[in-house]
C-alpha cells in the first residue's frame, strides 16, 4: 500500500486511540494507528477500569453531561463490540460508591457534591449521600468504621484489559492498519496531506487524530495545537480471585468479573512508572480492610504503578487545529469512561472533518488562555 | 507412589475435610496430604481443574488449602500441628475465610 493511502492517521494505540480508530473505520475511513513499541508507557494497561460519573464536572459542568452521555452509550457500545469480536468486556452499571471512614470525610464528600450540583447548567445525576445503614443494605460486608458514602446509580465498570484487547481485535477486523514501533517524531502538512515521520518511514494521511495520551503535549504543537498535561502516578493492589461478594464498584475498590479485587486510587506527582512505594500500597490496603474487613487475610497477588494521562485541569481536550485544518486532538484522562464517546461521537466528527461545537466547544484547549479576572 | 522414610517422626493428628489423617512431626501440610494419598488439594478458580502440591518449596502456589479456617495458605510452607484442621478448596476462595 502506498504511504499516502490513509484518510486518517491516529497517533496512539491506547484506549483513546483504538476507540477513535474503530469509530473512524465504522464511518468508512481508511485508518492507520501509529503506536510506540513495547517500551511505551502504557496507561491503558494500568488503569482501574471504572466507567465513572460521580464527581465529574466540578469546575466544568459540561464535563458531567459529556461523561453521562458516554455512560449511557456504554451498554450499546459493549454490545456492538461483542457482536463484532465475540469478546465480552463485562460492562456492568450497577451504580457505584464513594465510602467515608469518618464524619469529616463524609462531610467533605457531601460538600463536593453540593458544589458540583449548584453549578449552573449541571445535569443532575442523582448522587445521594447515605449513612452506614443505607450503605450496608447494598454493601453488606462494609466494616463498622464506614460512616456512610455517596451512591450514584449510573456508575459502572468493565474489564479494561479485555476492552483494550477487544478494541484491537475490532479495528483489525475492520481493516485498520496497526503499526507498532512507529513513534511519531515529526508531523508536517504539505500539499493538503499530513506527513508523519517515524523511524520506519513516513506515513501520509489526509487527517491526523492525536490520541497519544501524555505524549500529546509533545505532538500537538507540531500541528498548531496544544495539550498541556500533568502526568500523575497511581498505584494498584490486586488480590487473589475471590467468590463474588461486592455488588457495586467503589471508587477505590472493585471486584472484577474474574474475581480479583483491585484496590487503589493513589495520586502522586511522578512520571516514573517503575516506582512502587510500599507506603502507598500499604495505605491503600489498610483503608480497603477498614472498608471491607473480610479482606484482612486475603492474599495480594500483584501490585503495580502506572501513569495516569492527565490534562492540566483534568478535563478532556478536543480541538481541530486552525493553522493545520484536519489535525485533531483527542485527549483525556478517562479513556475507559469516555471510550463510547470517542468511538461513537468524536470519531464521526473527525470523519466529517468538523468538530460539533455544540458538544465539544467547552473542551477546547483555548480555555487555558482565558485571563483570570481581576 | 510415595513412601515414608523409616525414620519418620512422631505421629501428629490432623483432619482433612473433617477426616482424621495420620501425619508425622516435621511434615508440612503438603507432605502430609501426599503421604495420605490425597490426590488433589484444590480446584482452580478459572477452569476448575484439580491441583496437587508440586514444587514443595513455596514457589508454585499449587498446594493452596484452607488451614484452621484461613483460605489459600501454602500447604508446603506450614508445618503440621496436632489438631490442625485442613480443608481442600474448590474454585475461588470465599472472602473472609
Amino acid at each position: 500500500m502506498a504511504a499516502s493511502d490513509y484518510d486518517v492517521a491516529v497517533v496512539g494505540g491506547g484506549l483513546v486511540g483504538v476507540a477513535t480508530a474503530w469509530g473512524l473505520a465504522r464511518e468508512g475511513c481508511r485508518v492507520v494507528v501509529l503506536d510506540e513499541g513495547d517500551r511505551a508507557v502504557r496507561a491503558s494497561r494500568g488503569n482501574f477500569a471504572l466507567v465513572w460519573v460521580q464527581s465529574k464536572g466540578l469546575g466544568l459542568p459540561e464535563y458531567a453531561g459529556w461523561t453521562i452521555r458516554s455512560s449511557n452509550a456504554w451498554g450499546g457500545f459493549a454490545q456492538t463490540l461483542k457482536e463484532e469480536t465475540g469478546l465480552d468486556v463485562s460492562f456492568q452499571r450497577p451504580g457505584g460508591f464513594h465510602l467515608a471512614l469518618s464524619d469529616r470525610e463524609l462531610e467533605a464528600r457531601a460538600n463536593i457534591l453540593k458544589r458540583l450540583h449548584n453549578q449552573p447548567g449541571i445535569v443532575d445525576y442523582k448522587t445521594e449521600i447515605m449513612d452506614h445503614a443505607q450503605v450496608a443494605r447494598m454493601l453488606p460486608d462494609i466494616g463498622p468504621e464506614v460512616v456512610g458514602g455517596s451512591f450514584c446509580p449510573i456508575d459502572g465498570h468493565v474489564n479494561s484489559l479485555r476492552l483494550f484487547r477487544t478494541l484491537h481485535t475490532a479495528i483489525k477486523a475492520r481493516g485498520v492498519t496497526y503499526l507498532p514501533s512507529h513513534r511519531v517524531e515529526k508531523i508536517t502538512k504539505e500539499g493538503g496531506e499530513f506527513r508523519l515521520a517515524t523511524e520506519h518511514g513516513e506515513i501520509r494521511a489526509g487527517k491526523v487524530a492525536l490520541a497519544a495520551g501524555n505524549a500529546n503535549m509533545r505532538l500537538a504543537p507540531m500541528v498548531g495545537l496544544e495539550a498541556p498535561m500533568r502526568p500523575e502516578r497511581g498505584q494498584i493492589v490486586v488480590t487473589e480471585r475471590l467468590r463474588p461478594f461486592l455488588n457495586h464498584p467503589v471508587v477505590t475498590l472493585r471486584q472484577t468479573d474474574e474475581g480479583t479485587v483491585m484496590i487503589g486510587d493513589s495520586k502522586e506527582e511522578s512520571v516514573d512508572p517503575a516506582g512502587l512505594t510500599i507506603g502507598v500500597s500499604a495505605t491503600e490496603a489498610e483503608r480497603a480492610v477498614r472498608q471491607f474487613p473480610l479482606l484482612s487475610n486475603v492474599n495480594v497477588v500483584r501490585t503495580w504503578s502506572a501513569i495516569r494521562v492527565m490534562t492540566q485541569d483534568g478535563f478532556p481536550i478536543y480541538d481541530e487545529s486552525e493553522t493545520h485544518p484536519g489535525a485533531f486532538t483527542v485527549c483525556c484522562h478517562s479513556g475507559v469512561t469516555l471510550a463510547a464517546n470517542h468511538a461513537l461521537t468524536v470519531a464521526p466528527m473527525i470523519a466529517r472533518g468538523a468538530l460539533d461545537i455544540s458538544l465539544v466547544a467547552p473542551f477546547s484547549a483555548r480555555r487555558f488562555h482565558v485571563q483570570a479576572a481581576g | 507412589m510415595f513412601k515414608r522414610l523409616a525414620e519418620a517422626g512422631a505421629s501428629v493428628a490432623i483432619t482433612v475435610d473433617g477426616k482424621q489423617v495420620a501425619a508425622r512431626a516435621g511434615d508440612t501440610v503438603a507432605a502430609a496430604l501426599i503421604a495420605a494419598g490425597i490426590a488433589h488439594c484444590r480446584t482452580t478458580p478459572v477452569s476448575g481443574a484439580p491441583r496437587a502440591p508440586y514444587c514443595l518449596m513455596g514457589v508454585c502456589f499449587e498446594c493452596l488449602v484452607t488451614i484452621d479456617g484461613v483460605g489459600s495458605r501454602q500447604g508446603c510452607l506450614v508445618p503440621v500441628r496436632d489438631g490442625m484442621a485442613v480443608e481442600t478448596q474448590t474454585g475461588k476462595r470465599e472472602a473472609g475465610r
